[in-house]
């Protein structure tokens, strides 16, 4: 604090030092679409690296859920923990990093409430890179919250038959899902009044979402309009599809109704986020 | 038409039932600081964000260097830059990361973005600090720090929204300083501000506003001569004397003289023509008279006219904060 006062104590803009920073230098072109994605992207990481603390989400959480889990239901759904765990352990990262995916809009509206958001929004840049910014840095957190997972399940016994090629496919169409899903948090973060507000929403939403699926036990096991719901579930395929990339048996129906869903989800909500954005 | 920097008609925006901003006609010639001047909830920040093409109008129009703020928001977007009310940088990330993050997305590359931060931290007394994260500042870097990324790729116009509520004289002296260096090199500078006082410093022309609506509009000399020059205030050492020194102000500046509650005290307005020069002399003058009376004063004091005084005297009402 003492640094504080003395630097503002001892500053007096200088005229000529001012000067040469005001000169008008050749103006760059503006950056393109790509690049400016990329610089909010390195925002996002910077943001991670001062706050290191946020990462105890993405790494506690889904080495809980997949403990928890596992000796929970594995006695009794699947005789054994192990023999449970090759079922459960694609639902559980896909329920993991899907959870995650609302953090998102937690940031997002913590940051339109800050002057900065303003700054963004009258640079001529691409309107949406801010927003894919957001979503780079979200997408290494999905990352890391996917890996840890996936290496507790290595350590307790799961063997996916697809190998590393099958558990990497699965982790990747999982990435691409949640990126697409998470429009969906940018929107309510630009829409609601609160940061409270979106996390009610969030869990409103997911709660329903990863529990009335296939993650935890066979729908078959299920009554009539109960198989409806979790069918339609787009929880339900994303789940299917990276079990069959683990399992090293690609099920191509579903994982052309993951690709599907997921242009779909980014073409609704990502217009709808753009839409908020502009209109803020 | 090109010398205009900012120009609006009728320009309107509603909320709810507030009309923050009701009707607003600007002309801001280029090259020179333009004050916009008026209380708390005027419609100050709301009139600053549409003409940075953040918030839509409801009405009206407004160009900014001859290009429609909604049609053609991309090529006003590429002239202006704002420094907010409120910090607009990102107070986890430190100095230079800021800037940094600016200049690549204003378009430089890595090393050209890093070597502008570096020398902008430099001009604006920042060095030391360009590793800390913004939010360890005191509020005199803070206003730095965003007037430094507000001027990162020298804007055609820059807006500057209550550049010092909040700050110490010292480092309101520091601003206003580098707005005066930022408009000597060619930059056009829109400044809000509750204080006649730095508008009146700062500013070549002056716009007041109150309820959205533009109630004056002059350079500040014109609009202190609307309004007088300031105020004189006397103490006297004796009581008794103070009928007489009533009648002797009111006739040397040739204004009503109020009676204060302290029973040795007495203000006097005066008009000046709106100069400070002319006030000051009027009031010399006055005071030469007492001590010609015969009539000891402890104390003097010659103030400016406050933004209450202005807003007394253009409106019928004291300039009060609007309850929403
Ligand atoms: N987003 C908003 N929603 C509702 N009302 C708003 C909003 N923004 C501003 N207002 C209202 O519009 C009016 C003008 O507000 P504005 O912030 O433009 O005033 P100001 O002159 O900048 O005041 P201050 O000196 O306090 O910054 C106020 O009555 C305010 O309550
Ligand atoms: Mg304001």
């Amino acid at each position: 604090m003492s640094t504080a006062t003395e630097t503002t104590t001892t500053y007096a803009p200088a005229a000529e030092i001012l000067g040469t920073v005001l000169a008008p230098g050749a103006k760059p072109p503006r950056p393109s679409a790509w690049s400016a994605s990329m610089t909010f992207g390195w925002r996002a990481m910077l943001k991670i690296k001062h706050v290191p603390e946020q990462l105890f989400d993405v790494t506690a959480f889904p080495l809980m859920m997949t403990l928890m889990f596992t000796y929970l239901f594995g006695g009794a759904l699947a005789g054994s923990p192990t023999e449970y765990l090759q079922y459960l352990l694609p639902g559980i990262m896909v329920t993991s990093v899907v959870m995650i995916t609302m953090y998102t809009g937690v940031e997002v509206n913590k940051d339109i409430e800050k002057g900065v958001f303003d700054r963004f929004r009258t640079l001529p840049i691409w309107r949406p890179s801010t927003m894919i910014g957001y979503l780079l840095g979200d997408i290494l957190r999905y990352t890391m919250a996917s890996t840890v997972i996936l290496l507790v399940g290595l350590v307790l016994g799961f063997r996916p038959q697809g190998g590393l090629a099958g558990a990497v496919g699965g982790i990747l169409l999982l990435l691409g899902f949640s990126f697409a899903f998470s429009w969906i948090w940018t929107m309510f973060g630009l829409m609601l009044r609160s940061e409270k507000s979106v996390m009610g929403i969030s869990m409103l939403v997911l709660m329903p979402l990863t529990f009335l699926s296939n993650v935890y036990v066979q729908p078959a096991t299920m009554p009539g309009w109960l198989q409806v719901f979790v069918n339609a579930n787009p929880i339900t395929h994303l789940v299917a599809s990276v079990r069959s990339l683990m399992a090293g048996t690609p099920d191509l129906g579903e994982l052309t109704w993951v690709l599907v869903a997921s242009v779909l989800l980014i073409a609704v909500f990502g217009t709808l986020t753009m839409r908020l954005y502009n209109r803020k | 038409m090109p010398d205009l920097a900012i120009q609006t008609s009728g320009l309107v925006k509603v909320f709810g039932d507030t009309r923050a901003v009701d009707g607003l006609d600007l002309a801001v010639p280029a090259g020179a600081v333009y004050g916009v001047l008026g209380p708390n909830g005027a419609g100050k920040t709301t009139a600053v964000r549409m003409l940075a093409t953040l918030l839509r109008p409801d009405g009206g129009e407004a160009t900014v260097f001859g290009h429609d703020v909604v049609r053609e928001a991309d090529a006003v977007r590429s002239r202006v830059s704002l420094t907010g009310q409120y910090a607009s940088v990102d107070e986890e990330m430190t100095g230079a990361e800021n800037l940094i993050l600016l200049g690549r997305l204003l378009g430089h590359r890595r090393p050209a973005a890093k070597e502008r931060a570096a020398q902008l931290l430099e001009a604006f007394g920042l060095t030391e600090a360009a590793g800390r994260q913004v939010k360890t500042y005191s509020g005199g870097m803070r206003r730095r720090i965003d007037i430094a990324a507000s001027i990162l790729n020298t804007p055609e116009l820059l807006f500057l929204d209550e550049p010092t509520t909040g700050l110490d004289p010292r480092s309101r002296n520091q601003v206003w300083d580098i707005v005066r260096i930022v408009v000597a090199h060619g930059t056009t500078v829109l400044l809000t501000t509750q204080y006649l006082e730095e508008a009146d410093r700062l500013a070549n022309r002056i716009a007041v506003i109150d309820q959205g609506k533009l109630i004056a509009e002059g350079t500040p000399g014109e609009l202190k001569s609307s309004v007088g020059a300031g105020a004189v205030h006397v103490r006297l050492r004796d009581p008794a004397t103070r009928p007489d020194a009533e009648r002797v102000l009111a006739e040397a500046l040739d204004a009503t003289v109020y009676l204060d509650a302290d029973p040795v005290a007495l203000t006097a307005r005066i008009t000046g023509n709106g100069r400070e020069a002319a006030a000051a002399e009027q009031a010399s003058r006055a005071l030469a008279r007492l001590a010609e009376t015969g009539i000891v004063v402890d104390d003097f004091s010659l103030g400016q006219p406050s933004l209450d005084e202005v807003f007394l005297a253009l409106t019928d009402h004291p300039a009060t904060e609007e309850a929403a």
